[in-house]
């Protein structure tokens, strides 16, 4: 252990009592030196055992100390011990008058540096716990600073796109958390919905969240769909990741339009969805990121419907522990999740259920981290829906196909089957073609207008038309009897709205400042 | 789905399927496609085949004016007691000719191939 030391007197003034005026004035003069002591230097042993003042003359032993000291201009030095430890050397120079130190003297000296010992202790102790104080103080400001600047990486504002209610809860075990959550909006309407926890809390948690969220965010700006995101952000954090930590991550893209969650999950905990008749785990396959470069992962998708909820939570809630040590555990949050709720949502309820479970002297584990997205129920008579394209086509034998591309191009997001699609396409070229050739006599100044629109549970789609020379120009709807067309009693046209009300889950007619409307209803 | 003119060609091998004149139909089965529809069932008819096959593999799309077309050429095909049989319809469309009733007059076979197949058979 190096052991350092300073000295500061003047020569002529070092053996002064420092009360006297001529002295005080002396000490201001006085000039710093500084010596160390080595520990393998001899000095240090016989300081320590040494009873009383030390002639740095008399000392025969080889010093490096001793020679500096000597240098300096010191003469004698005595050791300040409090409690058996050197705490200090008291160091003085030649005598004023040029006679050598009396045993008077050195008595005195060793007196005082007997007297003087413990308070340099205690000066020393003072002084170390005030560094300690000051650097924990400023190690606790810049953890409130670095919190402060984790929470700015968290949204500000939590999204709330029409039909739905998102809500987000965020509880670091420390000062700051591995856990975070994220909303990415894209410009056409879609939102990332991202819930992640890295390996371990505190602050090397923390950095490597910033870095997931930023990697993340970067890759979800050019890659859009879960699968690829994740992909592509574990690619990235692998290299720079530290050992033994990693990052578990669900990322899903909800189409607030149209219902449609795409999801992808690496090593996180299952999505919960809550259904009015049940309970269900979104399972996607994929391995946590920063593992191992090269993965890929399963890109489910789902459509939630009026009342559907998903929780996305990190394993801070299921993995804490009550006073008798036992989990929160799934089975409790599967059934909690089959509970009626009051008005103040899950979150609230699953944060209740979680303070009863760990009772209030819960020193908390893990970071809590929740978001839940819940679809509103709206009755369709007051909800059109949202509007998805709206467009109108010239009216012209023929045109009912662009009509009918449109349409198909303009619902491809609800990722219908291809079965639903293509009787959804035949209902709107048959009605189209209606609307065309009856309700606007295909004249060129009278285009067919198209609207679709999507809500919780029905697909709208309305075709309005000129309404002819009058209502009776609408064709009245017939059941085409295939026997009388064969034999010859009955025309073969008059096929369209037949098709139409066998395709379609309902149509109505709506006549409106003389234009007349079908709409078309499809339940998702 | 851009809209694709109506074609219909007609062929009859007698060596390979004596008894099926193979009406191919391909583009959009629209009112549009009313009159070479009626000139290649015309044509078909003249091979005094007792069955005629109309194949749909590469329609691509049918209207409610298309199925008029079949329904006018299913009565010709009654009337002159010829059997009209059809292949190569997609799901959709065999939905479609499940509902009009279409598939209670016509039989239905995944492809020409299937159908040749049966006639030589039946024959």
């Amino acid at each position: 252990m190096k052991t350092r030391f300073w000295q500061r007197n003047k020569p002529d003034v070092s053996a002064k009592p420092v009360a006297k005026p001529e002295a005080v004035s002396a000490i201001r003069d006085v000039k710093a030196i500084e010596s160390a002591i080595a520990p393998n230097d001899p000095l240090m042993a016989a300081l320590l055992g040494a009873h009383g003042a030390l002639d740095l003359n008399e000392i025969k032993f080889e010093s490096p100390a001793v020679a500096a000291m000597k240098a300096q201009g010191l003469r004698m030095v005595v050791p300040l011990i409090s409690q058996g430890e050197l705490t200090g050397v008291l160091g003085v120079g030649a005598r004023r008058s040029d006679q050598d130190y009396s045993s008077d003297d050195r008595r005195i000296l060793g007196g005082f540096a007997q007297s003087a010992a413990p308070a340099v202790r205690v000066a020393q102790l003072a002084r170390a716990q005030q560094i300690e104080a000051e650097a924990r103080t400023r190690l606790d400001n810049e953890l409130r600073v670095a919190r402060a600047v984790q929470e700015l990486l968290l949204p500000r504002a939590i999204p709330q796109p029409d039909g739905w209610q998102m809500a987000a809860y965020w509880k670091p075990a420390r000062e700051m958390s591995g856990d975070f959550y994220d909303f990415i909006p894209f410009p056409d309407g879609r939102l990332g919905i991202v819930v992640a926890d890295v390996t371990d809390k505190g602050v090397p948690a923390a950095m490597v969240m910033a870095t997931t969220r930023s990697l993340l965010r970067a890759t979800a700006e050019h890659l859009v769909m879960p699968g690829a995101v994740l992909e592509r952000t574990n690619d990235a954090l692998c290299p720079d990741i530290p050992p033994k930590m990693f990052v578990t991550c669900l990322y899903a893209l909800l189409d607030p339009v149209t219902g449609t969650l795409h999801y992808a999950n690496a090593g996180h905990n299952l999505p919960v969805l809550r259904k009015s008749d049940g309970v269900v785990e979104l399972r996607a396959t994929g391995m946590p990121l920063g593992l191992l470069p090269g993965m890929n992962y399963e890109e489910k998708c789902v459509k939630l419907s009026a009342n559907d909820e998903i929780l996305i939570y990190s394993d801070g809630l299921t993995e804490a522990h009550n006073p008798a040590g036992e989990m929160f555990g799934y089975p409790q949050l599967r059934e909690l999740m089959t509970q009626p709720l009051d008005a103040d949502g899950l979150i609230d309820f699953l944060r209740e259920r979680l303070d009863a479970h760990v009772g209030p002297a819960w020193e908390q584990e893990d970071d809590v981290t929740f978001v839940t997205f819940h679809r509103k129920a709206e009755a369709h008579d007051h909800n059109p829906g949202a509007l998805l394209t709206e467009f109108s086509v010239a009216s012209a034998p023929g045109n009912e196909r662009d009509a009918m591309q449109r349409v198909a191009d303009a619902i491809a997001r609800l990722n219908l089957p291809a079965e639903r699609l293509e009787k959804i396409k035949t209902c709107v070229g048959e009605a189209s073609m209606n609307a065309m050739e009856h309700g606007n006599r295909y004249d060129p100044a009278k285009p067919t207008g198209v609207a679709v629109r999507v809500n919780a549970d029905r697909l709208l789609i309305q075709i309005t038309d000129f309404n002819g020379d009058g209502a009776s120009e609408i064709p009245q709807e017939t059941s085409p009897d295939l026997d009388l067309k064969l034999a010859g009693l009955q025309s073969p046209r008059g096929w369209g709205l037949f098709l139409i009300r066998s395709m379609a889950d309902d149509m109505r007619h709506m006549t409106v400042d003389g234009k007349h409307t079908l709409e078309l209803a499809f339940n998702l | 789905m851009d809209a694709k003119p109506f074609q219909a060609s007609v062929t009859f091998t007698p060596d390979a399927a004596p008894n099926t004149a193979v009406i191919e139909l391909s583009g959009d089965i629209n009112i549009l496609a009313d009159a070479r529809m009626s000139a290649a069932y015309d044509e078909a008819e003249k091979h005094s085949s007792p069955m005629i096959l109309l194949d749909f593999s590469r329609a691509n799309y049918i209207n409610s004016t298309g199925i008029a077309l079949i329904v006018g050429l299913l009565a010709r095909a009654r009337k002159n007691k010829r059997e009209l049989v059809v292949s190569g319809l997609s799901d959709h469309y065999k939905e479609i000719f499940q509902i009009t009733r279409l598939s209670d007059f016509m039989k239905i076979y995944p492809n020409e191939k299937a159908a040749l197949s049966d006639a030589a058979h039946r024959s």
